[in-house]
Formats: structure tokens, C-alpha cells, sequence
């Protein structure tokens, strides 16, 4: 190449096309020159760069692939068997002796082959073979020299389901249950509806073909009635269910103010008596007005409401009133929600049975047939028929499961949106609360604080605790935040929920400031730096125009350091956000229920356990039950949080980059 | 006999120290400092008075300083140092590097006081209040001097809310009084013309010479009694320094301005009177024209002919 370019238009020999090349060194050795420590240093370089380009390069192979439908094999063995699944890995091993003795002659003869060929070692696949509920394994070993045949059938098709994990088989049939009937309801709500009997199935498709278009043409109907019941299930309920808790709460409080006084337990006894009574006396009304038999036996009379203490405040007798009264709006709320559930259990129900109706019948592998109802589908595909482009289709569809959607099956499958909720909301509190923390405790050190021993060791104290382990902060905020800080905080304010605690817990709040105190030593020393290279003449310009130290930090420091602070911001975050060992003391959850952040009053709950994708990583990779599964989550999580990591840091270095542009413009 | 080492620094305190590298290295003109009676003196450390020029006396002063002292730590650097600077000129105040030409200015407006081990002793009075006192309000003092720095040192804002920072601190926020006093420094400044289509940019974009110029005007915004000057050009070329040296002529009357300078003809040709200081002592003080010709100590001659230093 470098003769090529250097050679003129004309090549007449070949000693002006050398004369023109750079000249070259003579020829000398690497330490007569003086610089073997380029080697030393630039390979400690290349070492470190091939390492985490490595480290990358897994992360994004594994994690990119997991979505990526493979070909569905279908394997005849020796012994029988037929499997049909995905190859999820593959490897080379050396067979014992058994299982070679354990073949017929001409297959012993076959093994032998392979296995001189293969130098004493033969290829063995890992099938992802699903269908857990029947065959109780999802994953199944096959060495080469046992197949006898070898298939891609294709009609085969892996569902991904809601339970039980993937399912894999051929369809051979649609059933169509009876339409749904109608029962009027025994407590005299609105009428139940009926799923169809199993006789009551008709087959409207036979075969693959056309099961599958039926399949297609009603599965996005099934699936958003699905959805709608899961949001009946979750958020109606749910929010039925808080207001019934608030109403006993406010009772929980009223009586809290009665402690000590010992009639309490005795006037309870008689209010409710009094409401229940009150409340069959309604019933059996409506009941009559409606024409319906009535059974209830009829309360007791309700006893006689203790009288007040002798000598007892005026005041107690008014709290006994508002006791009363809370324990009828607790009973009010009762009777309502009781209105309500029986509302929304009747629209489930007809949800659930109306989807029921629909059923695609299987075949398996190994013979078995199988019903599996349409909303248990989660999605459904048949690999072996999928172009490149269906299949970039069914890649990015996981993806965006994954991305924007709740986890199931012990969180091997399904999305991790609430983990990365989690994770985003508790980095930035957490920066919401270093950052000023750590810039006021630098400003102290840096501007007001005499240099002496005292400073310099508060320094040092503040550089050895960036070097305690995470685990010990976790501790700490456990036995502090939580046990101390929250239990006060429990009996000041959320007395009436005690026992159970509120704060006294680890949650999305005490996980933030544990995470605050882990990082604020970086932020400290990231700011020292920055203020430390204000210039001082920028400083003295400052106080000769007559302000004040303050007036000179706010105005004229603080912008300049800006860059610095955010530069420690972001190691704040990197560090922050990867952090797993003292979430798992403060906060993060296997499984969150409720996101710390909703609709409802005062929207961000601290209090709240959240999940994290860092503690994903962990809960997923080590304490699954489905091992093989759950491995290329892990990956794909990783490259998640990696990326999400990233993202927060770019975020940060675009804001600092603009604030140096802004203030770094000409002088130095 | 002792002897002084003919360029600036420690004063020699044994009297039989021999310094013959010192002197051999140095030219001929070194021999003449070496027997000025002055600087033997002071290498001796006996106090003394300052040849301050009659044709001074009963001027109108704005600051007044007298029997002025001050120490870093355990070294003096300003010794019994008496002068009056008067209203409405320029003074300058010259002398050999460490003489504490700088160190003067800036007590002043007591910048000294950032440095922690700086002791003082003396008066100094601006137009009749004194500077150095338990009740002074060192903000409010410095409110009432501008200062000029040797580096030009614009604040990382806009050049508007450079100009107008002195009253952006006071708590000035009506619009028209900020932009009416930022037009008047900027033109008190010679900047206007350059500057008042790009108000709003950073005052980092200008040249090195407009930065300066910035500065003054950030210094005048505040209407100062006083306007302290450190080597306002030893920090830009000759052009922009020309054009600050002619700032300085317009500036003078209207403000009360000192200025120190490495230059000797700066001096002679802005200053309206001299101020020559050597190892932390004022030694002649008078109008510029008879300081630089006819000055009444050699010793000043020496300096202004350029014989040493």
C-alpha cells in the first residue's frame, strides 16, 4: 500500500519511489531508543481496553439475542422419544460408557463414527423443549448419535403463556364453546355469568391452517378482555379495598386518643351490635319489597352503651361520639364496597367467560393432546414459517414486552417496566439529595473552614468512607433510617397503622438516602476540586467590587464549579444506580406490587418497596427455579441497565458540556 | 560595612555578610547602588523619611496614608510608608519588583485582608474616614474603591451583568437604572462602541485588551472614590496598551486614580505624580515631571535612568 501511494505517476525505478517514502529510523533496538516503557504502558492500556470491551461485547451478544426466535426442531431419538423445541445452546462432550453400551449395534457403530471424528467428543444440543405441566422439565439434553431423525415441522408453534411458561406443539383444532348464559345471583346482585360446559365445544377449524387463522383472527380480542379483567382485578379492587382501609384507619385513630380509658372495648361491642342490628332490620325490608325469601337469623339486641367514667373530661365523652360515628362510615364504606366487588366480580366473570369460549386444541410432540384457552396466550408463533422480516416482528414485539410490561412466571419471563421504574426513580431522589449535600459540605470545607488538622481529617474521613463497603451503608440505613428514623416517624404520624409498619421499613425513600450517604463522598470531593480551580483572581474581582463571601460563592464561584459538580453528579449516579448489596437491606423487592409512583394522594410514596434491575439481575440469574431459562434474561437485563446507566450519564454530561461552553468560552 | 544586594529581596541583616557573587554578576552600575548611603541605611533597618517634594503640600487628598505598616507573618513588607494621594490626578507609584508597590495599593481596599497572615499598623484615611478601624465595613469600603487587576479577570456572565455587577449585589433590579449605568462605564470605558451590539454575549469573547478595558468599566460602575490600578497592561500588548494608557488620561479628573507599573515610561507619561518605593519604603514622592528630571535623590535617578532595578 505505502509503495502504491508512494510511488509518482511514472514509476521509473526504484529509487526515487524510495527517495519519496518517509524516511525510515534506523534500524535500533527498542531500549537504545528509550522507549520500552511505551510497550509497558500502552500494554496495560490494550489490557484493560480488551477486557471491558469483552465484558461489552458478551453482555451485548447475549442480551441482544435472547429475543431472537430460532428454527423449532423436531428430534426422533433411539430410545423413542420425540422432543420438539429450541436449541438454546450447544456444546462438545464425552459420552460415558453406559449410555454407548445402553445402543442397539448399528447405533453403538454410528456413535463410533462420530466420535472418531470428533477426536473422543460428540456435539449434544440443549433443546428448550417447554410444556412444563406435562412433562415437568423445560429443558432437555440430545446428543447427536442418538437422534435417528431429525425435523423442522411447519406447523410447530411455541406459544409464550401467561403460566406454566412456553408451550410447544402443533395445532389441530379451534373449539368454540356455547355462548355465554346467564344465572340470576342468590344474594340478589346482578345476574353471574356462566363459562361454557366442556361438552357444550364445537371444532369451527380443523387442521393447523385454518385453526391458526382463526387464531389469528380473534386472539387481539381475547387478549385486551384479558387485559380489562387484569385492570379490574388490580386497580378497582385496589382502590375499593383503600378506601375500606382509610375509613379503619380513621376509626384505628379516634380510638387511639381513648388509650387507657377502659369502657372502649365495651362501647365498641355495643355500636356494632347496634349497626348490625340496624342493618337487618334494612335487609329484611328490601327483601320483603323485592318478594324474596329472607333466612338471616335475626342479632341479638344490641347491650346498652357503657356509661361515661365518673369524673371523666368533657371531652371524652366527645371523642366517644366520634368514635361512633367513624364506626358507622366504617360500616357505610363496608356495605358500599360489598355493593361494588359483587359489581366488579360480575364484570370478571363475564369477561371470563365470554374469553373461555375460545380454545386452540394441540398436539404435542410426544402425542399428548392439549387445551390451551386463548387468554392464557401471551403471544403465539410458528418459527419454521417466519420470514426475516416476521421474525425482526416477534424480536422487537419481546422487546417491547420486555421494556413496558409487569414480569411473570417468577420474573424469568414477562417485562421488567417496574424495575426500571425503580431504578430511575431512586437515582434521581438520590441525586435530588446528594447533590446539595454534598456541594454545601464542600463549600464549608473548601470556602469557610480554616485549614488546620481538624479540616484535613474530616478530608481524610471523607475519602476513607468512599472506600467503606456498600454492604456496611446498607446496614446503616437499615438500623438507622428504617428502625430509627422510620419507627419515629411511624409513631408520630402513622400511628394507627401499628403494628404493621409504614416508614419503620425498607422503601423507595430510606433506599435513596442510603444510596445519598454512600455516594456523597464523591460529590464532596468532585466539588472540593471544582471550587478549589476557581481562579482566585476571578474571586478577588468579585470582593473588590464590594461583595460579600456569600454573594461572591452564589454569583461567581458556584457557576464556575458548575461543570465539576455535575462531573461528580454523574459519578454519583454510575455508581448510584449499579449499586445492589445495601438495596437489598433498604428496599428492593423480588416483586413490587405497587409502583412508587401513581395517581394516588401524595403520589410519590416513599414508604413503598420497589424492584431494581440490579437486584433483577440477582433475583433472576440465582434464585429462579427455571435456571436455562432465566440465563439470557439476565443477560438482556445487564445490557438494560447498562444502557439505562449510560443514558442517565450522557444525560448529565450533555448538561455539563453546555455549562462549559457557557462559561470556558475563551479564557483559561 | 554592610552591603546590599543590588537587586530586590532579603535586607541583609549580618553586617560582615558578604555577597560577592551578587556583585560580580552585576554590571557597573551596581557599584554606584551599592554606595548609596539610603540603601545602606536601610540594609541597616533604621527608619526613614521620605523626600516628598514641597511643590505637594497642601493638596486636596483623597486617601491619606501615614506611618503606614505592614507585615506577612514574621517578614515586613511596608515600612512607616506616608504619602497623600491627591483628588483628581493620576498617581503612580514605581519601584523595583517586591518593593511592595502592589502590596500598598491593595491596602487600599484592604484585599490584604484575604490573606490570613497579614498584620497592619498605621492610619490610612479615605476622604477622612478611616480605613483600618473596628467599626469599618470592609464591603462598604470596598464599595467606595475600584479596583483594576494585572490579569484581566471578566466574570463568566454576560458582559452587561459584568459591567453592572457591583449593582447587581447591592440589590439593583430596575431595568433602566442597570442599563443606564452599564451604557454610562462602558462609555466611561471606551467600550461603548464596541460593545453595546453584543451586551448579552459572554464577556469571555472579548479580546484580551477589551477584557481589561471591561474591567475598568466594572470598576467605575460603582462610583468609586478611588480607582486602584495593579499593572493594568503588564498582561497586554502594545496596542491595547496604548489605547488603556489614553483610557487613563480621559478617566483622570472625573476619578481619583493610583496606578502601579513595571513601566517607567507609563508612568512618566500618565501619572501626574511619583511615588518611588524600595524594599517596602517610600523614598521619593513628588510631581512626575520633577521625579523623572530632576529628581532630588540619586537613588531615584538611578532607578528612573534605569541604572538598576
Amino acid at each position: 500500500m505505502s509503495t502504491s501511494l508512494a510511488t509518482p505517476p511514472l514509476p521509473p525505478a526504484a529509487a526515487p519511489a524510495r527517495a519519496l517514502r518517509r524516511p525510515r529510523r534506523r534500524a535500533t533496538s527498542l531500549f537504545s531508543a528509550g522507549e520500552s516503557q511505551v510497550w509497558l504502558t500502552g500494554g496495560a492500556l490494550a489490557m484493560c481496553l480488551l477486557m471491558i470491551l469483552g465484558l461489552l461485547l458478551l453482555v451485548v451478544v447475549q442480551g441482544g439475542k435472547t429475543f431472537w426466535p430460532g428454527d423449532l426442531v423436531e428430534v426422533r431419538t433411539h430410545d423413542g422419544r420425540v422432543l420438539l423445541g429450541e436449541v438454546a445452546s450447544e456444546e462438545r462432550y464425552t459420552p460415558d460408557e453406559q449410555a454407548l453400551s445402553a445402543l442397539a449395534e448399528d447405533q453403538r457403530a454410528r456413535a463410533q463414527t462420530l466420535l472418531g471424528a470428533g477426536e473422543g467428543t460428540v456435539r449434544r444440543r440443549l433443546l428448550r423443549t417447554g410444556n412444563y405441566e406435562l412433562t415437568g422439565t423445560h429443558f432437555t439434553w440430545v446428543a447427536d448419535f442418538e437422534i435417528v431423525a431429525e425435523s423442522h415441522p411447519e406447523w410447530a408453534v411455541l406459544l409464550e403463556r401467561q403460566s406454566w411458561g412456553r408451550f410447544y406443539g402443533v395445532p389441530t383444532a379451534f373449539l368454540e364453546g356455547e355462548a355465554v348464559r346467564e344465572e340470576p345471583d342468590a344474594a340478589g346482585g346482578p345476574p353471574r355469568a356462566l363459562p361454557p360446559r366442556p361438552e357444550m365445544f364445537t371444532r369451527v377449524a380443523e387442521g393447523p391452517a385454518q385453526s391458526w387463522e382463526l387464531y389469528e383472527a380473534r386472539h387481539d380480542a381475547v387478549r385486551e378482555r384479558w387485559e380489562a379483567r387484569r385492570e379490574l382485578e388490580s386497580e378497582a379492587t385496589g382502590e375499593v379495598n383503600a378506601r375500606i382501609e382509610r375509613q379503619r384507619l380513621g376509626v384505628r385513630s379516634v380510638e387511639l386518643e381513648l388509650e387507657g380509658v377502659p369502657t372502649v372495648k365495651a362501647f365498641k361491642a355495643a355500636v356494632a351490635a347496634e349497626i348490625a342490628r340496624e342493618r337487618w332490620t334494612v335487609a329484611k325490608a328490601a327483601a320483603a319489597g323485592a318478594g324474596r325469601s329472607f333466612e338471616d337469623p335475626e342479632p341479638a339486641p344490641p347491650p346498652a352503651r357503657p356509661a361515661s367514667r365518673v369524673g371523666a373530661p368533657a371531652e371524652e365523652a366527645e371523642i366517644f361520639a366520634r368514635l361512633a360515628a367513624a364506626m358507622r362510615a366504617e360500616a357505610d364504606e363496608a356495605a358500599q364496597a360489598e355493593a361494588e366487588f359483587r359489581e366488579i366480580r360480575g364484570r370478571i366473570e363475564r369477561l371470563n367467560a365470554e374469553n373461555a369460549r375460545h380454545v386452540l386444541l394441540f398436539a404435542t410432540a410426544d402425542g399428548q393432546e392439549k387445551r390451551v384457552p386463548l387468554d392464557e396466550i401471551v403471544r403465539a408463533m410458528a418459527p419454521n414459517q417466519l420470514s426475516t422480516s416476521g421474525r425482526l416482528g416477534v424480536y422487537a414485539s419481546r422487546w417491547g414486552e420486555f421494556l413496558g410490561d409487569e414480569p411473570r412466571e417468577a420474573n424469568s419471563e414477562g417485562g421488567v417496566l417496574p424495575a426500571i421504574f425503580g431504578t430511575v426513580v431512586m437515582t434521581l431522589i438520590m441525586s435530588l439529595l446528594v447533590v446539595p449535600f454534598g456541594v454545601l459540605a464542600a463549600l464549608y470545607l473548601r470556602e469557610y473552614a480554616k485549614p488546620g488538622p481538624l479540616v484535613s481529617t474530616v478530608r481524610i474521613a471523607i475519602n476513607n468512607l468512599a472506600g467503606v463497603p456498600s454492604i456496611v451503608f446498607g446496614v446503616f440505613g437499615l438500623g438507622f433510617f428504617c428502625y430509627t428514623l422510620g419507627a419515629g416517624i411511624d409513631e408520630l404520624l402513622f400511628a394507627e397503622k401499628l403494628p404493621n409498619p409504614t416508614y419503620a421499613k425498607g422503601g423507595l425513600m430510606w433506599a435513596s438516602f442510603t444510596l445519598a450517604l454512600l455516594t456523597l463522598p464523591v460529590v464532596i470531593v468532585a466539588t472540593e476540586e471544582a471550587l478549589a480551580a476557581v481562579p482566585r483572581s476571578m474571586r478577588e474581582g468579585s470582593y473588590a467590587c464590594g461583595a460579600s463571601k456569600w454573594q461572591t460563592i452564589r454569583r461567581i464561584v458556584l457557576p464556575r464549579a458548575m461543570p465539576g459538580i455535575m462531573t461528580g453528579m454523574i459519578l454519583a449516579i454510575a455508581r448510584g444506580a449499579g449499586e445492589v448489596a445495601p438495596l437489598m437491606l433498604v428496599g428492593a423487592v423480588k416483586l413490587a406490587p405497587e409502583l412508587p409512583v401513581d395517581g394516588t394522594f401524595p403520589f410519590v410514596h416513599g414508604e413503598r418497596s420497589f424492584m431494581h434491575l440490579g437486584f433483577h439481575i440477582y433475583d433472576v440469574g440465582f434464585q429462579s427455579q427455571n435456571r436455562e431459562a432465566a440465563k439470557p434474561m439476565v443477560y438482556t437485563t445487564t445490557l438494560l441497565l447498562i444502557g439505562l446507566i449510560v443514558l442517565l450519564n450522557v444525560v448529565a454530561i450533555w448538561v455539563r458540556s453546555r455549562l462549559r461552553r457557557k462559561f470556558n468560552a475563551v479564557q483559561a | 560595612m554592610s552591603r546590599v544586594p543590588p537587586q530586590k529581596g532579603v535586607a541583609v541583616t549580618t553586617p560582615d555578610a558578604d555577597v560577592p557573587s551578587g556583585r560580580q554578576s552585576a554590571a557597573g552600575a551596581s557599584a554606584d547602588v551599592v554606595k548609596s548611603e539610603i540603601f545602606a541605611a536601610i540594609a541597616r533597618g533604621e527608619t526613614l523619611a521620605t523626600e516628598t517634594h514641597a511643590s505637594l503640600a497642601g493638596m486636596d487628598a483623597v486617601v491619606e496614608i501615614d506611618g503606614f505598616h505592614l507585615w506577612y507573618g514574621a517578614s515586613q513588607a511596608l515600612h512607616s510608608i506616608s504619602m497623600a494621594v491627591p483628588r483628581g490626578m493620576v498617581t503612580a507609584l514605581i519601584g523595583p519588583s517586591g518593593c511592595g508597590k502592589s502590596t500598598l495599593l491593595r491596602c487600599v481596599n484592604r484585599m490584604n485582608d484575604l490573606i490570613d497572615s497579614v498584620r497592619v499598623d498605621g492610619h490610612m484615611r479615605l476622604n477622612g474616614d478611616t480605613i483600618y478601624g473596628r467599626a469599618v465595613d470592609v464591603i462598604e469600603l470596598r464599595k467606595r474603591v475600584g479596583m483594576v487587576f494585572q490579569k484581566p479577570n471578566p466574570f463568566p456572565m454576560s458582559i452587561f451583568e459584568n459591567v453592572v455587577y457591583s449593582l447587581r449585589i447591592d440589590g439593583e433590579r430596575d431595568r433602566g437604572t442597570l442599563e443606564e449605568a452599564c451604557e454610562k462605564s462602558l462609555k466611561g470605558a471606551g467600550l461603548w462602541n464596541e460593545a453595546k451590539d453584543r451586551l448579552q454575549e459572554s464577556a469571555l469573547s472579548l479580546s484580551g485588551g477589551q477584557q481589561q478595558r471591561l474591567c475598568i468599566a466594572r470598576a467605575i460602575a460603582g462610583d468609586p472614590e478611588v480607582l486602584l490600578l495593579d499593572e493594568p497592561c503588564s498582561a497586554l500588548d502594545p496596542i491595547a496598551t496604548g489605547r488603556i494608557e489614553d483610557l487613563i488620561q480621559e478617566l483622570k479628573g472625573a476619578y481619583t486614580i493610583l496606578i502601579v507599573t513595571h513601566n517607567m515610561q507609563q508612568a512618566a507619561r500618565t501619572s501626574d505624580t511619583t511615588a518611588f518605593m524600595y524594599l517596602g519604603r517610600l523614598i521619593e514622592y513628588g510631581p512626575t515631571e520633577d521625579i523623572f528630571l530632576h529628581p532630588h535623590l540619586r537613588e531615584t535617578e538611578d532607578y528612573v535612568t534605569g541604572r538598576f532595578g
